[in-house]
């Protein structure tokens, strides 16, 4: 009797499919279709990245201070750093950049504290970001108070404007598109109707007629002996534009609440008000975070509208920096420049409301 | 005892639910009240003051300034009424050139991200990323600075074929020139398309009671080409091209497309592409494994799958925010102000209220249209949704 008493030891898979080559045969070169597919991907790469990398980096020029120093093909950066500071900070003041640079700082800070899971009383940073940060941020870059010297808003511009917008926007939406979402929730026919007709208008119509509207008609709309500043009256627009589309978000959080919990709520004897502030909102907003900062991400590239009522934003100071004579032909870094800002910027966000989500995601979906 | 409640809930009655929501509401109303007749109080003021006269009496008073590009007939002394219907044509023109270029470009990109071949995913994947991360209004822009105005002069065209030029002052392609009798041809064709409906009708049918397969694609789509084409050639083709010719320093004849549209399209449907890419890719990975695996276990081929199986349930889950994509494109083509392209912001809410002064009627106007093409997209989005719901026991 012949008895084997050794496993007889696995063979390795077929040489096909292992290594770079079967990697490369199932994803590239499955079928005939998939490998005419390949190549022509290839073909555009080698097309597209050699002379577009040799424009941006081989034949660029990166140091200088003006046009003359642009010699070569390529690229020329220079313009970049030129413009640096006004890509930045617009008109602000030599002398005052400090201040916009501890706004920046401060920025960072509160948006770490407030973003990411692991710092410590989230809630107070959430608390300070929609009161202190933006009281704060006011008196630093604007002054008159406390001996800082004042800044009129006009000379504001650049990525600092973009932001102050996006966040003026953000802080006052917040609070306002909780009211709204929970009155267009709400029994009361009178509320629920005035906030339901008030976020279908604001949302149904394109931001650049509100910026119109807001640039227009708000000056007709306040007694006339009062004086809004540009500024201002595109912060008013833009926060009520951008406060109806949080309490959309908002809106689809609610009502992803089980009925339990507002059920709870009211066995346990609270008040409308105590059963929102500390049973359902804390838990709607937590999952809400990735669409409102999917709605950030909105608002901040839609702030870029504000070239078109004549405010100097990072998009402005480019078009400005294209027309500009002395700098003939840069037109191609300008875009490339200011669109990687703006995609940064972007890019992140979106990547942080995708893991967020994900986190979220308890994996009850088929 | 009784007394008592009775007494307690008397003298404290706005302990009573509703009766407080009614006092709230009451409250809620006299403040709306009080608000607005308050910004009608300082808006007629300021009109006075200003010397802005009100109503819409403007509409038929005489425009007095041109516009480039209009489908309807139009010239300066024209009213501004007529100004309003050109800056909603030219919009609509847009929107349906940037809703069918970007579902096009959308689709394709979607289903290449989900695609096998690991170089066509990635690619599509980037192009999402960078499009959809970029503000639209910089796309636009950068369409029409960086890459159109540095096209050749009319001389230098670059041409396809000698019939379709580029150059720094738009696209011309070939114009159709209806001639007598292209009635017939055009009767032909939609003669062609109806039959085809039928025949896909009764196909269905027979597959139905028969189980056999006819070829309803291939044949319908060779009776909507043929049958015109035949009919053409019978009726001394009366339907002719016009070629766009160069005279002296631009072109003459077919149509122009000018740079701004170009410009305006690109940047819209590109930027709108990533947005239905995505919204397509969740659709059909919305679709559960087992569906496939079914269908598969059916014998049925891998086209068939998607065709019969998977797009079907898929366009379920991605027609509702297609249609919300559609409306944000319609509403940034508004953007062409950026660049002059005469539509309804850019003729209208600039020039017309540049001109009359008359800030309220119009910016009411112009956000009327919006709203009405809102709502038209929200009552087909539900009826849509009613339609196609899971009919389920």
């Amino acid at each position: 009797m012949i008895v084997n008493d050794k496993n007889i030891p696995s063979r390795p898979a077929p040489a096909s499919t292992r290594g770079i080559a079967g990697w490369l045969r199932e994803n590239l070169f499955s079928t005939p279709g998939n490998s005419v597919l390949t190549f022509m991907g290839l073909a555009f790469l080698v097309w597209a990245i050699p002379p577009i990398f040799q424009w941006a980096v081989l034949q660029a020029d990166f140091i200088g201070v003006n046009k003359e120093a642009c010699t070569s093909e390529g690229a020329c950066w220079v313009f970049v750093s030129a413009r640096f500071q006004q890509f930045m900070y617009g008109f602000y003041p030599d002398t005052e950049l400090w201040r916009v640079n501890i706004f920046f700082a401060q920025m960072t800070a509160v948006l770490v504290w407030v973003l990411w899971d692991k710092m410590p009383r989230r809630t107070w940073g959430g608390v300070w970001f929609l009161t202190g940060f933006p009281l704060t941020s006011f008196i630093l870059l604007h002054g008159g108070f406390l001996g800082l010297e004042t800044v009129e808003t006009h000379k504001w511009g650049g990525l600092m404007l973009t932001l102050v917008l996006s966040l003026v926007g953000m802080v006052i939406a917040l609070p306002i598109g909780i009211l709204l979402a929970l009155g267009r929730r709400s029994d009361m026919p009178a509320v629920s109707s005035f906030c339901t007709v008030f976020i279908e208008i604001w949302r149904g119509v394109p931001l650049i007629t509100i910026l119109f509207m807001a640039s227009v008609m708000l000056p007709l709309f306040i007694p006339g002996d009062i004086e809004l500043d540009k500024l201002a009256r595109a912060m008013i627009g833009i926060s009520l534009f951008e406060a109806a589309l949080i309490a959309e978000v908002i809106r689809g959080g609610l009502q992803a609440m089980p009925k339990g919990q507002y059920e709870a709520a009211d066995a346990m004897g609270l008040s409308y008000w105590q059963g929102m502030r500390l049973i359902i909102m804390p838990q709607v907003l937590k999952i809400s975070i990735p669409g409102i900062v999917n709605t950030f991400v909105q608002l901040f590239k839609d702030t870029s509208l504000v070239l078109i009522i004549g405010l100097f934003d990072l998009l402005a100071v480019m078009q400005a920096g294209i027309t500009d004579v002395n700098w003939p032909n840069i037109s191609i870094e300008a875009f490339v420049f200011t669109g990687f800002v703006f995609w940064a910027f972007c890019f992140g966000m979106s990547r942080y409301s995708v893991a967020l989500e994900r986190k979220l995601d308890t994996g009850h979906k088929s | 005892m009784s007394q008592n409640i009775n007494k307690a809930s008397s003298s404290r009655f706005w302990y009573d639910p509703k009766v407080r929501s009614i006092l709230f509401q009451l409250l809620f109303i006299g403040l709306l009240v009080f608000f607005i007749s308050n910004i009608i109080t300082n808006t007629t003021n300021n009109l006075e003051q200003r010397g802005i006269t009100t109503g819409f009496d403007f509409l038929s008073q005489e425009a007095g300034f041109g516009i480039i590009q209009s489908l309807v007939e139009y010239d300066e002394t024209h009213t501004f009424g007529k100004t309003f219907i050109v800056g909603l044509l030219n919009t609509a023109l847009v929107a349906v050139l940037g809703v069918a270029l970007s579902t096009v470009v959308g689709f394709l990109v979607g289903i290449g991200r989900l695609s096998s071949n690991w170089l066509v995913a990635r690619l599509s994947t980037v192009y999402i990323e960078i499009f959809r991360n970029i503000p639209v209004l910089l796309q636009i822009l950068f369409w029409y600075i960086a890459v159109l105005q540095v096209l050749p002069s009319p001389r230098q065209s670059i041409t396809l074929g000698e019939s379709i030029f580029l150059n720094l002052r738009g696209l011309y392609i070939p114009a159709p020139v209806f001639g007598e009798g292209s009635g017939i041809v055009l009767g032909a064709f939609v003669a062609a398309c109806m039959a085809a409906f039928v025949l896909s009708h009764w196909a269905k049918q027979r597959q139905v009671k028969t189980g056999e397969v006819f070829p309803v694609f291939r044949v319908g789509l060779g009776l909507i080409v043929a049958l015109p084409i035949v009919v053409w050639v019978v009726a001394g083709q009366p339907i002719s091209l016009e070629m766009p010719v160069l005279k002296g320093f631009n072109f003459r004849g077919g149509i122009t497309v000018m740079p701004e549209l170009i410009a305006l399209l690109l940047g819209l449907a590109f930027y709108t592409a990533a947005y239905i890419a995505e919204n397509v890719r969740a659709g059909i990975e919305a679709i559960s494994k087992g569906q496939r695996e079914a269908a598969g276990a059916l014998g049925l081929s891998e086209g068939r799958i998607m065709s019969l199986v998977i797009i079907p349930q898929a366009m379920r889950v991605v027609i509702p925010p297609l249609a919300t994509n559609y409306m944000n494109l319609i509403k940034n083509s508004s953007l062409a102000t950026a660049i002059g392209y005469p539509e309804l912001v850019n003729v209208f809410m600039g020039t017309t209220l540049n001109q009359t002064g008359q800030a309220i009627e119009i910016i009411a106007m112009t956000m009327a249209v919006y709203l009405t093409m809102n709502l038209m997209v929200s009552l087909f989005m539900n009826w849509f949704n009613t339609r196609m719901a899971l009919v389920e026991r």
